[in-house]
């Protein structure tokens, strides 16, 4: 019989290292960016505006320039990860609970309730969200919360269709049955069989969906719908300078470069991820 | 006379193929030698990962690069094999090789009609266009399909697994191959259709004047068709000779253990009558699907009266769609019935609920088919086997040390208990299974094909498990079963269904030496092994 440790977990490869590496220092940055600059994220100095950055005729005093009116970029950028961070991983978290919940209602009960959610997923996967975005923000008082909400709601539906679809096929599985048959209570069956074994396609999904809320918040916050003054996200910085592209081109190049980057590297995370997971992989004996 | 009329059809010599390093063993195969010769049929048999299929990739010229040949020679009528995997296999197969698989239908491209499908093979072979349908209809009408114009019409997906399996078989021959390789072409069939596709291959070898290279690890088909037989076991021919030599005189102890597993001689004679413990009357299941205007009803069991003895086997025999599988799940309560009743030791169990029905539960137990599905891969063996226990309010200590004493009455190491289902094998699992099984002392145990994923030799070992654990615990068993050898071996009474009735019941010993329904005759005669009297 083949020994429990003959199983050598695969070498983590170099771009997967690298992106790890990124998003830690994206979260330090995030977590004490400001703490590397002297000034207030909000404090305007008239006499400064438009500075660039060193290297490009600026001073240390403001190593990655200044904005319009005179704010030191760094740290707005320090606080702009924050938000961004925040409405990543929450407006993320909101989508994988509601919608997980959903998939996994629908293939318990079946019947009228999996109809329901089965025709909200096709409503939703069909809906633009950014015109919904539009129009919700703009009926309502635009308010950070509300956006986080917005934002959570837009992925639920792949999670639903992905869950009902692991709980559907869990479900069939013979050790469902012999399980039922010992007498086990449909809690216990879900709790501690099927959940477990169908858990880990959330969790993949939700490292492939990180980066498209990234992308959301800051497209939302480009068009100035998203996170509003005197608030600041890595979009909303893009969005300020999106008037002076040419000249001041400090303010839109990087938030843009670490937008891009913190995108590229969860997404890389995520497919790696989702090979370790691979069902296909995991029944190997 | 030109000299391949004269040479063997296929001569292998000291065939060895290496397997990748880390595996279990260094070859897949070691020194094997074969010869057919012309109008011959030559059984290779085994269980899986004894090489078998591996040789019949080797003369097909298929073996990937992963498994070498690093010796050995391959000639087909006297030529000599390219090297494998060799551009010039393409002028080969076909004309004088092919080879059938077990699944037919995955064998045939699903969005091309069959018609077209053989055709493209005569065309790949440079047959004018003006002559391919006939051919392609002279072979659909050889194969015997009851209708060979629609055959060729249909897709893979419209025709039965025998059906497909006969296309295949008309593809293998369009282009009148030397040599026919069928690897295990019959085991995915019911034994009526399998019975029917052996006689076929009888008959087309013949017509055809092809020699056969069947790889099986059944010796009830080595007994109706072979004429030599080479035994394999982990890459090593260890028996090989001429088939009535083999087969009335086997030499090493694999070989009679295949055989005896094969034998279709009822094991039990007639117990007496225990009292009733489980009475059927009248059962009925209806699946229903749809809504109002499509809704379509599939009755699955149909007015199935039963008797379960205590401390007795009761075998259900059937083919697949007979609906067996849905009457072990009715006898579980896992699933509701339409109609009839159900008595468990003079209680109605037919509409049990609740803690009634959980404690039911407890008594009933279940060993399911697939022993790779049957087990949850997140659980240890001991969690798994002291799950029940503990649903059934058992202290966790309790129903662990009740857990490993099982373990040990199943034949497993203590050792096992601390490793997940992916560690073992399908037999070691199955008896995990049973352990869980157990573990409740339940009065009656429902085996819904318990051992039909096994090897044979496995089988037997698990079959005696059975057996065992019946005389010391004391359960009665329904023992639900496509394979005869199966119930003649494990059962004191056998049941037959057909179309979700009972066409017969009775002592095991008495029907099968007095079928009086015409059905159970011909599944009794559809069991491989007949012709050279291996089923006493």
């Amino acid at each position: 019989m083949s020994d429990a440790t003959t199983y050598q977990r695969p070498a983590i490869p170099w771009a997967v290292r690298l992106a790890l590496g990124f998003i830690a220092v994206f979260v330090l940055f995030a977590l004490f960016g400001q703490w590397l600059s002297p000034h207030e994220f909000r404090a305007t100095s008239l006499l400064d505006r438009l500075r660039p950055p060193v290297g490009f005729g600026g001073t240390w005093d403001y190593p990655l320039g200044t904005d319009a009116r005179g704010r030191d970029l760094l740290v707005r950028l320090a606080v702009g990860a924050q938000i961004t961070l925040i409405v990543a991983v929450v407006g993320t978290l909101i989508g994988a609970v509601l919608g997980s919940l959903l998939g996994v209602l629908a293939a318990a009960r079946r019947g009228f309730v999996e109809t329901v959610v089965v025709g909200a997923v096709d409503v939703q996967a069909s809906l633009p969200i950014i015109v919904v975005a539009l129009f919700v923000l703009a009926m309502f008082d635009s308010s950070f919360t509300l956006f986080l909400l917005l934002i959570g709601l837009t992925g639920w539906e792949v999670y639903a269709r992905l869950m009902r679809g692991a709980v559907l096929s869990a479900k069939e599985q013979g050790y469902v049955t012999a399980v039922r048959a010992l007498g086990a209570s449909p809690y216990r069956i879900y709790l501690r069989h099927i959940l477990p074994n169908v858990v880990s396609v959330a969790l993949v999904q939700f490292t492939v969906n990180m980066p498209l809320t990234v992308l959301l918040e800051t497209a939302l916050s480009f068009l100035g719908l998203g996170v509003q003054s005197p608030l600041t996200s890595l979009g909303q910085i893009m969005s300020e300078g999106r008037d002076r592209l040419l000249t001041a081109w400090w303010l839109t190049l990087f938030p843009g470069v670490i937008i891009f980057l913190l995108a590229l590297s969860i997404s890389l995370v995520g497919d790696w991820v989702r090979d370790r997971f691979d069902p296909t992989l995991r029944s190997e004996n | 006379m030109t000299p391949t009329d004269l040479s063997p059809v296929l001569a292998v010599r000291d065939l060895t193929i290496a397997l990748p390093p880390g595996a279990d063993r260094a070859h897949a195969v070691t020194g094997i030698d074969l010869t057919i010769e012309p109008g011959q049929t030559l059984c290779l048999v085994g269980e899986s990962g004894s090489g078998k299929s591996v040789v019949a990739q080797a003369i097909m010229g298929m073996l990937p690069p992963a498994l070498p040949m690093t010796s050995g020679e391959i000639a087909l009528q006297g030529t000599p094999n390219p090297p494998q995997r060799a551009s010039a296999y393409h002028r080969l197969r076909g004309p004088k090789v092919a080879m059938v698989f077990q699944d037919a239908i995955s064998s045939l491209d699903p969005i091309q009609r069959v018609g077209r499908q053989l055709e493209e093979i005569l065309e790949v072979h440079g047959v004018p266009k003006s002559e391919r349908r006939a051919r392609v209809m002279d072979m659909l009408a050889a194969v015997l399909l009851p209708d060979p114009d629609r055959a060729y019409r249909s897709y893979p997906h419209e025709m039965s697994g025998g059906q497909a399996q006969r296309i295949v078989i008309a593809g293998a021959l369009l282009l009148n191959p030397a040599l026919l390789i069928a690897d295990e072409p019959t085991t995915a069939l019911d034994v009526t259709t399998q019975a029917e596709i052996l006689e076929l291959i009888e008959k087309l070898k013949v017509e055809f004047d092809t020699s056969v290279l069947f790889i099986t690890h059944d010796f009830g088909v080595v007994a109706d068709i072979a004429d030599h037989v080479v035994v394999m076991k982990d890459g090593i021919a260890v028996e090989s000779g001429t088939a009535p030599s083999v087969l009335q005189d086997p030499q090493h102890d694999y070989t009679k253990r295949l055989l005896a597993a094969a034998a279709l001689a009822p094991a039990r004679d007639q117990a007496a009558d225990g009292a009733a413990i489980f009475q059927v009357r009248d059962l009925s299941l209806t699946y229903r699907r749809g809504l109002f205007f499509n809704r379509t009803e599939v009755p699955a069991v149909r007015e199935v009266t039963l008797d379960l003895h205590k401390g007795q086997t009761l075998a259900v025999v059937g083919e697949s769609g007979s609906g067996k599988s849905s009457l072990a799940k009715c006898l579980l309560r896992l699933q509701d019935t339409d109609g009839g009743q159900m008595i468990f030791k003079g209680r109605d169990i037919t509409a049990l609920q609740g803690a009634a029905l959980r404690d039911f539960r407890s008594k009933v137990q279940v060993v399911l088919q697939d022993p790779f599905g049957a087990l949850d891969p997140r659980f240890k063996t001991i969690d798994a086997i002291a799950e029940g226990p503990i649903i059934h309010g058992v202290p966790k200590a309790e129903a662990r040390e009740r857990a490993l004493r099982m373990l040990e009455l199943v034949g497993l190491t203590p050792q096992a208990a601390d490793r997940y289902p992916q560690e073992f094998s399908g037999g070691q699992r199955q008896r995990i299974c049973i352990a869980r099984a157990l573990v409740l002392e339940p009065e009656v145990l429902i085996a819904d094909e318990a051992v039909s994923a096994l090897d044979v030799s496995i089988q037997v070992q698990v079959l005696d498990l059975f057996t065992d654990l019946q005389d010391r615990l004391g359960f009665s068993m329904v023992f639900i079963t496509h394979d005869l050898h199966v119930a003649a071996a494990i059962s004191d009474n056998v049941l037959v269904m057909q179309h979700g009735r009972v066409v017969e019941q009775g002592p095991t010993a008495q029907i099968f030496a007095n079928p009086r329904d015409p059905y159970t005759r011909a599944l009794l005669q559809s069991a491989p092994g007949q012709k050279r009297g291996l089923v006493a």
